[in-house]
């Protein structure tokens, strides 16, 4: 051993750098930087992509004094409950900081990619002008740009290959932003602008499709009719991925044979999305040809395709993995998918009715998915009611689940047979699925599903908790038990500062903690911040609920704390406490 | 009338049911955690259903006012006022994709040109928003204005003087400031 270590100590670096070069996830490249100084030293400089989950933990100089070769660049900026409207549009996560230092740094920035930031029209900019060699942006959930933003990127980017938007409400400008792509730009692969609310110019849109060879992945907004995407799909056969925009037309006989030519030519086409406004199902078979090479249809926003259209387009996707429908499905329509889709890995089913109308699926459809579809491993079902017996069916038939999301559209519904809480369900899933990553609960659930998570559920790195549990034990087991826990938000359940204080230390090893509508107090949250200098703990007190009073028995109504390398942000609005 | 052992009971409350007269306001709060028909500020004005809750079921906003079909759609009609016009007109804004579309659109409303431009307009918008105060609209992202706001109210910038009112901020962009 002794020799073979001292072998190790003189290999040149390049050839660590080479071997270094195989390690592609981040994960792994950062046990790697652990085993000693020369390892450390080889691995960030040569290390290309840098993942940051939490946009506070780390500053941007010190991201670039420790990786100067960075090229790929992924951030997170609001805590995940932001997205259920529970945090304040400016509470934080601006890009601005990061792409100034990388200017300022001289960082060779080619891709970037976030996550719930806000990103201002000076940033893209910014980022437009200041790196050359600029490829990729995707932004998820983001906001606070607009299209001249876009148009900036548009204009600037001489090798732009990916531009990616999802989810993603942009203030239209109305300044035909597509149309700023030079015609020297032939280099996209994927350009996906289907939540875009505005116009684009047609013609321009064709001509750019026509000279971007390499293009893989198209996602079309609403504003692109069915005409124009006949001709574009004409222009561009060989591409993998297709967002359709609205398919909304009734099209006369001669327009929908030239669609179904159209589509007969895309051989290619593996992912379908769109459908974001189908008025009428007479278009709908144009795309049958295309259905039996799909692994990945998306149909979450298609709410005018109904259950009956919706079952016979599936029926003709017999190599589907991912799925992603509304509950308009229903229960049989899942019952199709499960004899139609055994190759399915992923499933996803949307409420078309927030209030919980008619449309709904419930404890069997999931069933049905389970039995016939052995190889899933990764599920969100908002359902109208569950059963234990179903879950423990399910829990039987995969146990191979990374991720578990149920959300029962009545956030406190019990067993809808027994009228129990759903604790043994849960826990059946716990116990089975030992490689369970993520997973949400939702229904009536006590402290007794909380200490089958700890116990069983130990890969565990996500949780989230609504309306549940009966005391602070509750909190205790998850905390105790789930030792790779990274993330855990909880809200309106009733854990408070015992369950808060009594393992302090185990934040550190955690990304964050978020809890709203809890039993915490001021006082046990001004505890913990002065006892554990490296966590961050901000009271976000929107509400102006709370006074900067010395009550430090009243309630913190929410409370996001995050470890952090360099200390309190300074970005934090009025609003924000950083105790 | 006496006010006897029944007197709680009946006696009309703001507070959720069951909660007894506890002074300290700490019963009231206790019951937030599992009681799922509360509902914040935000969601008052569309609460039609009694069973409703900020961020229940775990949609994300995005995909809540983009996925549902048309009919139930989450409409936003606001009350507009112009001085000096006879009566009031009501815009969606919901339908709105931002400042300068709701801007346009409300020239054509009245008729009336440059609101909102730099100095040249005679008038200057500004909406109520839910806390009762009067704010000059563009400050703050499109979103955040669309659901706090509850009026507007076009008003003659002579009424406004003294006000340092910046109107070119509108379509300057919202460029936050880290």
């Amino acid at each position: 051993m002794r020799s073979f270590q001292s072998m190790l100590n003189y290999f040149p670096e390049e050839v660590l750098e080479h071997v270094f070069d195989f390690l592609t996830s981040h994960r792994d490249r950062n046990a790697v930087s652990l085993v000693c100084k020369s390892w450390y030293t080889v691995e960030r400089f040569s290390r290309e992509k840098v993942f940051i989950g939490n946009c506070y933990a780390i500053s941007p100089e010190r991201l670039i004094s420790r990786f100067p070769r960075v090229r790929s660049l992924t951030l997170k900026g609001k805590p995940h409950f932001a997205d259920f409207n529970l945090v304040p549009h400016d509470w934080g996560g601006y890009v601005q900081p990061w792409i100034e230092s990388m200017a300022k740094g001289g960082v060779n920035l080619e891709e970037l990619r976030l996550k719930r930031m806000l990103v201002s029209d000076e940033s893209l900019e910014l980022l437009a002008n200041f790196f050359p060699n600029f490829k990729s942006l995707v932004l998820v959930s983001c906001e606070g740009f607009t299209t001249d933003g876009l148009a900036a990127i548009a204009s600037n980017c001489r090798f732009l290959r990916e531009l990616d938007l999802q989810e993603i409400e942009v203030e239209d400008r109305r300044g035909q932003w597509l149309s700023c792509f030079p015609d020297s730009c032939t280099s996209l692969v994927s350009l996906n602008f289907a939540c875009l609310k505005g116009e684009v110019n047609l013609a321009s849109l064709e001509r750019l499709v026509a000279r971007c060879r390499n293009l893989r992945s198209l996602r079309v907004n609403h504003a692109v009719p069915i005409d124009a995407l006949q001709r574009i799909l004409m222009q561009a056969p060989q591409l993998v991925d297709l967002g359709t925009g609205s398919f909304g037309q009734d099209p006369d006989s001669d327009s929908y044979n030239k669609l179904e030519t159209a589509m007969q030519q895309c051989t290619s086409i593996t992912s379908l999305s769109g459908f974001l406004e189908v008025v009428t199902a007479r278009c709908l078979p144009a795309v049958y040809p295309i259905c039996r090479h799909l692994t990945s249809l998306n149909l979450s926003y298609a709410a005018g395709i109904y259950s009956d259209e919706l079952v016979k387009l599936i029926r003709h996707c017999n190599k589907l993995e991912r799925l992603l429908v509304l509950d308009t499905i229903g229960d049989k329509g899942l019952g199709v998918v499960a004899s139609t889709c055994k190759e399915l890995q992923e499933l996803r089913v949307f409420p078309s009715d927030i209030h919980g109308g008619n449309a709904a699926v419930t404890e069997e459809g999931l069933v049905a998915i389970s039995a016939g579809c052995p190889k899933l491993n990764s599920i969100l079902y908002f359902c109208q009611q569950m059963t234990n017996a179903a879950l423990i069916m399910v829990a039987k038939n995969c146990p191979n689940f990374i991720r578990f999301r149920l959300a029962t559209l009545n956030p406190t519904i019990p067993d809808a047979v027994t009228m129990q809480p759903l604790d043994e369900g849960f826990g059946a899933i716990v116990k089975s699925c030992k490689g369970l990553k993520r997973l949400s609960v939702s229904g009536l659930l006590t402290d007794q599903l909380f200490l089958y998570i700890g116990i069983y559920a130990e890969q565990l790195e996500m949780l989230s908790i609504a309306f549940a549990g009966d005391s602070d034990k509750g909190m205790f087991y998850v905390l105790n038990g789930c030792k790779k826990l990274k993330k855990l938000e909880i809200r309106d359940s009733p854990f408070g500062d015992v369950a808060l204080l009594e393992d302090m230390g185990k934040y550190e090893t955690m990304r964050s903690l978020w809890m709203s509508s809890c039993e915490v107090t001021l006082g046990a949250c001004k505890t913990l911040a002065q006892k554990m200098p490296r966590l961050n703990v901000e009271i976000i007190n929107d509400s102006d609920q709370m006074e900067a009073s010395d009550d430090d028995k009243q309630r913190v109504e929410k409370m996001y704390l995050y470890r952090t390398l360099v200390g309190p942000r300074k970005d934090a609005p009025d609003f924000v406490w950083t105790l | 009338m006496a006010k006897d052992n029944l007197g709680l009971e009946t006696e009309l409350t703001l507070a959720l049911p069951g909660g007894g007269g506890d002074p300290s306001g700490s019963m009231e709060k206790k019951e937030k955690k599992r009681v799922f028909s509360e509902f914040s500020s935000d969601e008052t004005t569309m609460a039609a259903n009694k069973n409703e809750v900020v961020g229940w079921p775990p949609v994300c906003s995005y995909r809540r006012k983009n996925s549902f079909s048309v009919e139930e759609g989450t409409k936003m009609y606001v009350k507009v006022s112009m001085d000096g016009a006879p009566f009031l007109r009501k815009i969606d804004l919901s339908t709105r994709e931002g400042y300068s579309c709701l801007l346009m659109d409300l020239e054509k409303l009245f008729g009336c040109y440059g609101i909102g431009e730099e100095d040249s307009s005679e008038y200057v918008p500004i909406y109520e928003d839910k806390d009762g105060d009067w704010m000059l609209v563009g400050d703050v992202p499109w979103q955040m204005f669309s659901r706090s706001c509850k009026r507007l109210r076009i008003m003659k910038r002579l009424d406004a003087k003294g006000i340092g009112l910046h109107a070119k901020d509108f379509h300057k962009g919202i460029s936050i400031e880290a």
